[in-house]
């Protein structure tokens, strides 16, 4: 038996005379709104729920690839990898929670309805308790990982596109928007980075590693054309100032990915593209297969305890 | 009231870092203001490194813990906006960190126009902070947290941890 005379490191810890607040429990985990005391006024002349929309949307990509990228977590070919992937995760983990935020904020009448005693808030309530119909993600980010080359090439695709889309939000005349999208650049620079030098490393590898990075380009490549076609509320948002025209970003994308293939001596697809399913693609909530998989894995817990509590 | 305010910020910019406590809040740049409000709590106000940043609920509740054990009612907020920038770790947070094994951010650069990708590994003016060997090189540019990259010592040959420049 211990000698407890002496006290423990665990004495005052159920002690609810001292301890004010449970946040001991579970490290960074309690539920705080992100945008707590930023000023969320929707900018005049601007349509609250397409504001909502768009956010929606920008907010979608990064936490559907955001979770992908996580699958990678004790499974990369490294233990350098496996912290990179995980660290570019967790980014577009915190840009997806801020966005999703945001809609709230814009238009409330976006967020699910959940029991009157849930804490969940806002942006876990969009995250965890939509349908995959209500996501509105390009299904680029969604499909499954593949081996490390496809994730290289979907990482490059998908990072030097949302770079060039964040580059221009940072004069959105939504400050919420733009503040999030100035931090963003920051981040996504480091992650194109990442995945430009990988592409590289792995074309002018070994035959196995360029072989299986170009396996990975033809794989990924055709779901290439959809984050640049302009969804009715990306185009109304790019109108107000608010947003932006993704077909405007396509010839920027395209000069970034052509310096990165042509140091890596590889050619620039030209593939057919897996086209819309019922007259829409990923914005309009139209998605694979690999979506709803993704989906009933990571909101399974919070679905089951709505309440926060079991 | 003026007592209050003075009190308040310097109880403020003693919180530490919980991922880095070598560092306060005030070293890291992610303090941005501390005031009161008409009824006298105290709003302080902070900024999140990374937008991922998971230590920022840690800071908060470390915030409010020791001003309330001081006797000051506050409130935390969020800034977004102007986004953090390794820059704004002041020069005594640098002192701490290399005293600490960990390599300080050179400074960042401004550029106009569109981000030019860098396919060639990052070079940055370091040196080891254990051996001040200038013979370093890069292991990953992702570390164990958000905001640190990786290197090695290729003379003392031990690694160590580097602020990364955003």
């Amino acid at each position: 038996m211990a000698d407890d005379s002496q006290g423990s490191v665990y004495d005052g810890l159920l002690d609810h005379h001292t301890v004010t607040d449970d946040s001991q429990w579970a490290f960074g985990t309690d539920f705080e709104d992100p945008l707590a005391g930023v000023d969320t006024t929707v900018p005049d002349g601007v349509d609250h729920a397409a504001l909502a929309a768009y956010c929606l949307m920008l907010g979608d990509d990064a936490l559907i690839y955001s979770h992908r990228l996580s699958e990678w977590c004790s499974h990369a070919p490294d233990l350098e990898e496996d912290i990179a992937l995980a660290n570019i995760a967790l980014d577009l983990l915190g840009q997806a929670r801020l966005l999703l935020a945001r809609a709230a904020a814009a238009d409330p009448s976006c967020v699910p309805a959940l029991p009157g005693r849930s804490p969940v808030p806002p942006e876990d309530a969009l995250a965890f308790f939509r349908s995959d119909r209500d996501f509105r993600n390009v299904r680029l980010v969604e499909v499954d990982n593949g081996d490390f080359a496809v994730t290289i090439v979907r990482l490059l695709l998908f990072s030097t596109w949302r770079l060039a889309l964040l580059q221009r939000l940072v004069s959105s005349r939504d400050h919420v928007l733009a503040a999030i999208a100035s931090k963003g650049v920051k981040e996504v620079t480091y992650h194109r980075d990442y995945a430009g030098r990988w592409f590289l490393t792995l074309a002018k590898g070994t035959d196995e590693s360029r072989s299986r990075l170009l396996a990975g380009l033809d794989l990924v490549w055709r779901m290439h054309d959809e984050p640049f076609v302009a969804h009715p509320i990306e185009s109304a948002v790019a109108d107000s100032g608010v947003g932006v025209d993704p077909s405007t970003v396509a010839d920027e994308v395209s000069v970034v990915l052509e310096q990165v293939f042509s140091v890596s001596g590889v050619d620039r697809p030209d593939l057919p593209q897996v086209g819309p399913v019922a007259g829409g693609m990923g914005r309009h909530g139209r998605h694979t297969e690999s979506l709803s998989h993704l989906l009933a894995e990571m909101q399974s817990v919070a679905r089951a305890h709505p309440e926060g509590r079991w | 009231m003026p007592e209050t305010l003075e009190k308040a910020r310097t109880i403020a910019a003693s919180v530490t870092d919980p991922e880095m406590p070598m560092l306060t809040l005030e070293d890291l740049g992610v303090l941005r203001s501390v005031s009161l409000d008409e009824d006298g709590t105290t709003i302080v106000t902070i900024t999140p490194t990374y937008s991922g940043c998971p230590a920022m609920a840690t800071m908060r509740d470390d915030l409010v813990h020791r001003l309330e054990n001081h006797g000051l009612r506050a409130v935390v907020r969020v800034s977004l906006s102007p986004a953090w920038s390794s820059d704004w770790i002041t020069p005594r947070g640098r002192q701490a960190l290399v005293e600490h094994g960990i390599s300080a951010p050179s400074p960042t650069r401004q550029t106009d126009g569109p981000v030019a990708i860098s396919l060639l590994p990052t070079r940055r003016e370091l040196s080891c902070p254990r051996c001040e060997s200038a013979d370093i090189e890069l292991t990953s540019e992702f570390g164990p947290t958000a905001c640190k990259a990786i290197y090695r010592c290729a003379s003392c040959l031990e690694p160590f941890e580097h602020v990364k420049e955003i």
